[in-house]
């Protein structure tokens, strides 16, 4: 059977359950006597096993179910945990994902794992009395077995071929069962999971008849249940066990099928039926879920660009109303803007997804790196459920996996340097997610050594990045950014974690790009903390609007400091530069005009104003034209051909139709 | 130079009174003038950005990109948006009307040097309507020669 369009489920839900085992299998090295955590790591590893099986991936498979006999031992409490144990459970997963990142590559699942296997195996004896091959306890999973009363022949509703061939089967010592399999109610996929259905029994009988029939249940035209008759040599309970093995099915229930004139039907059940009332009792209570469907993400996209155009559209529609000047027009369009405002806060927050998807992977990776780097470190995430616009999530995961590397790697010092400095032998990095205001802010923060001043300022100078003249003048911040200029690396010795150099100017350019920025604050001997500031989302920002000349930008509000009019304001010269004075501190004043090339640049309007922006880590100053208002607008890409632009982000489409170039404060020198 | 050995549609624009030729299937539409945002810190021959249903499309003044004068009498001006490599770029005109199909014997290899022109941006020269020449354009070259490159690199 092509399972090629099951590939897809198998990976989504194969990555799940992975996550799940690293997930649990930290838990459990903090906590080794929990097994309420070895059941779950156990059923993660278990559906695993079967879904790989069923899909014919037989390593992935044999390794799990290796895996399992060393789980299974474990919550018998015929082994304990132990250190070794945990590295080759690690070191399994790894195994896992590689396999199934072959997979997704299109490759086979094939992959040298004797070594791994060996050693799990090792595990499972030492401390493992009997190894006795225990069967599956099914009982323990949720998929609650039941097996129903007898039925009449009459309700299996079979023609007489089909009776024909039960008769047959029964004379050549096999025997017919009519399977009855309840899908779980939330299950996506049904025909998927059908057809998974009979591709686990597959080779161990024939199915002659199938109700709804064969075609109907491959287009999943049936309700959760399907049944099917299947003539084998084996046991019931054993197809039992490889149904259950699909994940989301309810319950299965097995009915042995006498050939017609034989009226004693056999019970195959030996099931209390008390087992039974439970399911019921179950299944009456009221739970409240909440429902979720899953939607692919494309869909979201195109809706979010319906969206955009419907607020250009807005703009020009507010534009046409207010040239107009008709009350009923303009309320009518007021009323609009209310509703879509509500509409683009509901469609943003779909595109939420929280933090945590990218945090997940952190607390393994730190695992592995202090064990590489031979120190303790505790990580500490807290505010893992903030929610950032998926397309900034897509894009945050490496430049946090280099900074958090850093502080692992630069931060937190050897456990002897640090108990000889009167610290905790384990060091700590917390990694901390949390809103403010319209940005989402990360920061990472460690208790290592600090960064030192003049060990930055003296690789800048060697780098000439800077002068030593101008070291003096900076401030800490502006030093400790020194290091995110390309080329720059203070580890004394290369290290695979980080310091090759080329490390933090990649991370801030990448976090530039999704509209951000990072600062650094230190304090020698305390440690370092890393702030990076988010926008909520990247698509639609609100921005002032600004002429210059004959032409209108738009400024992200979240960029500017203040604005004023330009008469009240003193220019001063420093170094032939033209500043101003803004809250005591020196604030470069340039030319707008000049920097974008701005044409016709010596018109002066009388309502010239001056805006002060906020870049990384100081003030610029600006004369403008006219400021002409803020409103929300949605920030579209230069393309392809034009990809980047000096000191322009991205583009929008004003109320009339034209395009306005969005400024990039911090790129304007 | 056609490789399918196939007719093959092109769309007719005139520079200078001159007629080129680009392949019907790298036309998305041709629009008439509207709006242009000039954007700074680009090649001269980027006459800014335009955008055409929701999508931001950089136009091109085809006179300046191959330094041929601009056109004194052009009344009928379009913007041929064409797309290449997932770029959308728009080419301004002086007029662009007419749709014709080539059979593969009618188009003969370059010479040196066709109007001013390198050769390297010209797939061909090709004959229609009796003595008519037309001159077909690469437009890959046109616009990922060096040049655009380097637009491309202006500034991070």
């Amino acid at each position: 059977m092509d399972t090629n369009q099951y590939l897809v489920l198998f990976i989504d839900e194969g990555r799940e359950h992975l996550q799940n085992l690293n997930d649990k299998m930290l838990v459990l090295e903090n906590d080794p006597n929990d097994l309420s955590v070895v059941n779950e790591i156990f059923r993660s590893a278990h559906t695993l096993k079967g879904m790989s099986a069923s899909m014919g991936f037989e390593d992935m498979a044999n390794l799990t179910h290796k895996m399992e006999n060393v789980l299974d031992a474990l919550r018998h409490k015929q082994i304990e945990v132990t250190s070794d144990m945990m590295d080759a459970l690690f070191e399994s997963i790894d195994h896992l994902e590689a396999m199934l990142d072959q997979i997704i590559q299109g490759q086979s699942d094939k992959r040298d794992v004797s070594d791994i296997v060996k050693k799990l195996q090792v595990i499972e004896k030492n401390g493992t009395i009997s190894n006795s091959d225990e069967p599956i306890n099914l009982s323990q999973s949720t998929n609650v077995a039941a097996i129903s009363k007898p039925k009449n022949n009459e309700q299996y509703d079979l023609n007489d071929t089909e009776w024909a061939m039960i008769s047959q089967a029964k004379d050549a010592e096999l025997s017919a069962y009519f399977i009855k399999v309840n899908l779980t109610e939330d299950c996506m996929l049904k025909a998927a999971r059908a057809v998974m259905v009979f591709q686990a029994i597959e080779g161990r009988g024939d199915v002659i008849k199938t109700t709804p029939d064969t075609e109907k249940i491959e287009q999943a035209e049936f309700d959760l249940i399907f049944t099917f008759i299947f003539i084998t040599g084996e046991s019931p309970d054993k197809i039992k066990r490889d149904i259950l093995t699909v994940s989301e099915i309810d319950k299965v229930e097995i009915d042995e099928i006498t050939p017609r004139k034989t009226e004693d039907n056999i019970k195959t059940s030996d099931h209390p039926t008390e087992k039974k009332e439970l399911d019921k009792s179950k299944s009456t209570a009221p739970v409240q879920v909440n429902k979720t469907i899953r939607v692919n993400l494309d869909r979201l996209d195109h809706l979010l660009n319906l969206f955009e155009e419907l607020i250009i559209d807005r703009g020009r529609l507010e534009q046409i109303s207010n040239e107009v000047g008709d009350q009923h027009l303009k309320s009518q369009v007021e009323k609009i803007h209310r509703v879509s405002n509500q509409l683009q806060e509901t469609i943003l927050n779909l595109r939420m997804v929280p933090v945590e998807t990218v945090f997940n992977r952190f607390p393994r990776m730190v695992r592995n790196l202090s064990k590489d780097l031979n120190k303790k470190i505790e990580l500490v995430i807290t505010g893992a459920d903030t929610e950032v616009d998926r397309s900034i999530v897509d894009e945050l995961g490496d430049p946090l996996v280099h900074l958090l590397r850093n502080s692992l790697d630069h931060g937190i010092e050897l456990p002897e340097v640090r108990l000889k400095n009167g610290k905790n032998e384990t060091g700590t990095v917390q990694l901390r997610a949390f809103h403010s205001g319209n940005h989402v802010i990360i920061e990472i923060e460690d208790d290592g050594a600090g960064i030192d001043r003049q060990k930055i300022i003296a690789k800048a100078i060697e780098n000439g990045l800077i002068t030593s003249e101008q070291s003096s003048k900076l401030s800490d911040q502006e030093v400790f950014h020194l290091m995110f200029a390309s080329g720059f690396s203070t580890a004394e010795k290369i290290s695979d974690i980080s310091g090759r150099g080329v490390g933090l100017d990649v991370v801030e350019s990448n976090i530039r790009k999704i509209g951000g920025t990072v600062s650094v604050e230190s304090t020698l001997g305390k440690g370092s903390r890393f702030t990076v500031k988010l926008p909520l989302t990247l698509s639609i920002i609100n921005a002032m609007l600004i002429k210059l000349g004959e032409e209108t930008y738009a400024v992200p509000i979240s960029s500017i400091v203040e604005t004023m009019l330009l008469r009240q304001i003193e220019l001063k010269t420093v170094n032939k530069k033209d500043v101003l004075i803004y809250r005591d501190t020196v604030v470069p004043f340039v030319d707008l005009r000049h920097i974008l090339q701005v044409p016709n640049s010596d018109c002066v309007s009388s309502k010239q104003a001056v805006m002060i922006v906020k870049q990384s880590n100081h003030y610029l100053a600006f004369a403008v034209d006219e400021l002409l208002g803020h409103q929300e607008i949605v920030i579209k890409s230069l393309g392809n051909y034009l990809k980047s632009v000096k000191g322009i982000s991205g583009a929008t489409i004003l109320g009339d139709g034209r395009v306005a170039l969005i400024l990039d404060c911090e790129a304007i020198a | 130079m056609n490789q399918l050995g196939q007719n093959t549609k092109f769309i007719l624009f005139e520079l200078n009174e001159e007629t080129f030729g680009v392949p019907i299937n790298q036309v998305v539409s041709i629009e008439r003038p509207q709006a242009i945002t000039r954007v700074p810190h680009v090649q001269d021959y980027v006459k800014g950005i335009m955008t055409i249903r929701g999508l931001m499309v950089p136009v091109i003044d085809i006179h300046k990109r191959f330094n041929m004068a601009e056109s004194l009498k052009a009344t009928e001006e379009r913007i041929i948006i064409v797309e290449i490599d997932d770029m959308m770029v728009g080419l301004y005109v002086d007029s662009a009307h007419q749709v014709v199909d080539l059979s593969p014997s009618q188009i003969e290899d370059t010479p040196e040097i066709v109007g001013g022109l390198e050769a390297e941006y010209i797939d061909g020269i090709a004959r229609y309507k009796e003595d008519k020449l037309l001159v077909l354009l690469n437009l890959k070259k046109v616009l990922t020669t060096n040049e655009v490159n380097d637009l491309k690199k202006i500034e991070v």
